[in-house]
């Protein structure tokens, strides 16, 4: 089964906590996560003031700026794995090195009925 | 055997085993609602068979295999119409370990710890928790929970099917927690055990303030999670029940109003559960693993053993709140230990403490702590500040029960119901 694992942090404050991680870490997990076979792919993101969301509405698209939300929280990375439960993601998900800082939802993906 | 005994054999097998039963079913067929489904269909095939055909040597392995059949023939007529079961059909037929050994082994009682642990897994919501706890471990039917938790049929119904989805959606493992983790999810259970105790307990709104039946079904589940898994804290959370339920018939008049502790009849007390109650937290304290049920149950044991509220051992219930305080930090903890400290060293110390307390903020809301600091003044015979502290708590219940007693206090001391209110 596949889980999305979404990591939200506050961008402000994502790289200057004293628990903050560096890239060098979080790459280092990722790399485990990948060589244990779990992984299917995972990116971190450029800050949310870089974004555009974008609707279909009538047939006309329409690009805004910024995210959908404003929230205090930003979607700063994600994961996406392959576990066999939730209990097996959530032992990935409380790795992810800005959980520390941040937070992760765990989500499992959906087969499309096709 | 007669066709009336075989019949009186199936309703006692469902009594005794329908929960174990339903626990292995759930493993094997890795569904819920199958599982349920199959396990009824197994008490029609007993009743069919059992007065015909004699009881077997094991009901409850001839239940499981029988269940397990069910669920199979179920699934290859459903197979017609949906695609989708097709595979765990497959997987079903293709099981190679033989259902009905593994029922005879000890994987039996893990089945009912899995399921006691499934239940209460953290990803569900508590109210979900308790829920289906209370619909698949304990067998009490929707409405019986319903009508306990003071919530509509409908409502309740919607939260256990909402809990079963997202147990299939999110996969979330029908497995007991490795010892790594089993300290974070075991708290996940007590809690759900002893919110269930509560709410029979403290009937935390309406009339009546206490429902006994939904707090028996917690001792049960106490009871039974001690059995299988005999930790510190599940003794301590047993234990803690156990020293409560023995007070039960001293703590409220024939009309159901509440009665202090210091004012309850001692001899009413149940001796038989003080007796047990006080053997688990001495088990539990000697393992030097216990926490804040443990400690909250040594509390009560003191209490238990003091023959009136004078002849307590205050000294030793203050010096447990004060570890339970660093263990489980709470205003709640902090305002029944100033109480136990008033009893110690007097109402005016206790009045410090209290006063101290709501000053904190968090307890501002909570009628029993305006309904402490009222008894501190009552004790110093400071009537007319006694008077506006117990209209503040009046003001504050949401329990009918201990409104009429905050009441009888006011009255008691020459005010009226209204109060003076500062």
């Amino acid at each position: 089964m596949k889980y999305l694992c979404l990591v939200y942090s506050d961008e402000q404050l994502l790289h200057s906590l004293p628990e903050s991680p560096e890239d060098a870490e979080c790459h280092a997990y990722a790399e485990a996560v990948a060589s244990a076979g779990k992984m299917v792919a995972a990116e971190a993101l450029e800050p949310v003031n870089t974004a555009v969301t974008v609707r279909v509405r009538q047939g006309q698209v329409s690009v805004t700026d910024g995210p959908f939300a404003e929230t205090k929280e930003q979607l700063t990375g994600f994961y996406l794995i392959e576990a066999d439960s939730m209990e097996e993601a959530v032992k990935v998900a409380a790795g992810i090195p800005p959980a520390r800082v941040g937070s992760i939802e765990v989500r499992p993906v959906r087969t499309l009925e096709v | 055997m007669s066709e009336l005994t075989a019949q009186a054999t199936v309703e006692a097998v469902y009594r005794a085993e329908s929960r174990r039963v339903l626990a292995t079913l759930i493993r094997l067929l890795g569904d819920f609602d199958l599982a349920e489904e199959a396990l009824q269909e197994a008490f029609i095939a007993a009743v069919e068979q059992w007065p015909r055909d004699g009881v077997p040597g094991n009901p409850r392995a001839w239940l499981v295999s029988a269940g397990r059949f069910k669920a199979i023939d179920s699934l290859r007529r459903r197979m017609r119409f949906d695609a989708s079961v097709r595979e765990l059909a497959i997987r079903l037929e293709g099981q190679d370990e033989d259902p009905v050994t593994r029922a005879l082994e000890d994987s039996v009682e893990d089945d009912r710890l899995r399921l006691i642990f499934t239940c209460c897994h953290p990803a569900l919501p508590e109210d979900a928790q308790v829920a289906l706890t209370l619909r698949e471990v304990c067998d009490l039917t929707t409405e019986e929970i319903a009508r306990a938790f003071l919530v509509g049929t409908p409502t309740l119904a919607q939260r256990i099917v909402r809990a079963k989805n997202k147990i299939r959606d999110a996969a979330i493992p029908y497995i007991v927690p490795e010892r790594s983790e089993l300290a974070g999810r075991l708290d996940a259970v007590l809690r759900v055990i002893y919110l269930v105790f509560n709410e029979g307990y403290y009937a935390s709104s309406g009339e009546a303030l206490v429902r006994t039946d939904i707090s028996a079904e917690a001792v049960r589940l106490g009871r039974l999670l001690h059995e299988l898994l005999p930790e510190p804290e599940v003794a301590g959370l047993l234990a803690l029940m156990l020293l409560a339920e023995a007070r039960r018939p001293a703590r409220t008049t024939p009309e159901g109003a509440p009665i202090l502790l210091e004012d309850q009849d001692r001899t009413l007390w149940d001796q038989a559960l003080i007796a047990e109650g006080e053997a688990l937290v001495e088990t539990a304290l000697r393992s030097r693993r216990f926490g804040p049920y443990t400690l909250q149950a040594a509390i009560a044991a003191v209490h238990a053993e003091g023959r009136s509220a004078e002849e307590t051992d205050w000294p030793q219930i203050v010096g447990l709140y004060d570890v339970l305080l660093r263990a489980a930090p709470s205003p709640v903890v902090a305002l029944n230990r100033a109480v136990a400290v008033a009893m110690r060293d007097g109402p005016d110390t206790g009045l410090a403490l209290i006063d101290a307390i709501l000053e904190d903020g968090d307890l501002q809301e909570y009628s029993l702590a305006h309904a402490a600091r009222a008894d501190m003044y009552r004790r110093l015979g400071r009537q007319a500040e006694a008077r506006n502290a117990y209209a503040e708590a009046l003001a504050l219940s949401t329990q009918q029960a201990e409104k009429d007693f905050f009441a009888r206090r006011l009255r008691e001391l020459g005010g009226h119901e209204s109060g003076e209110r500062q």
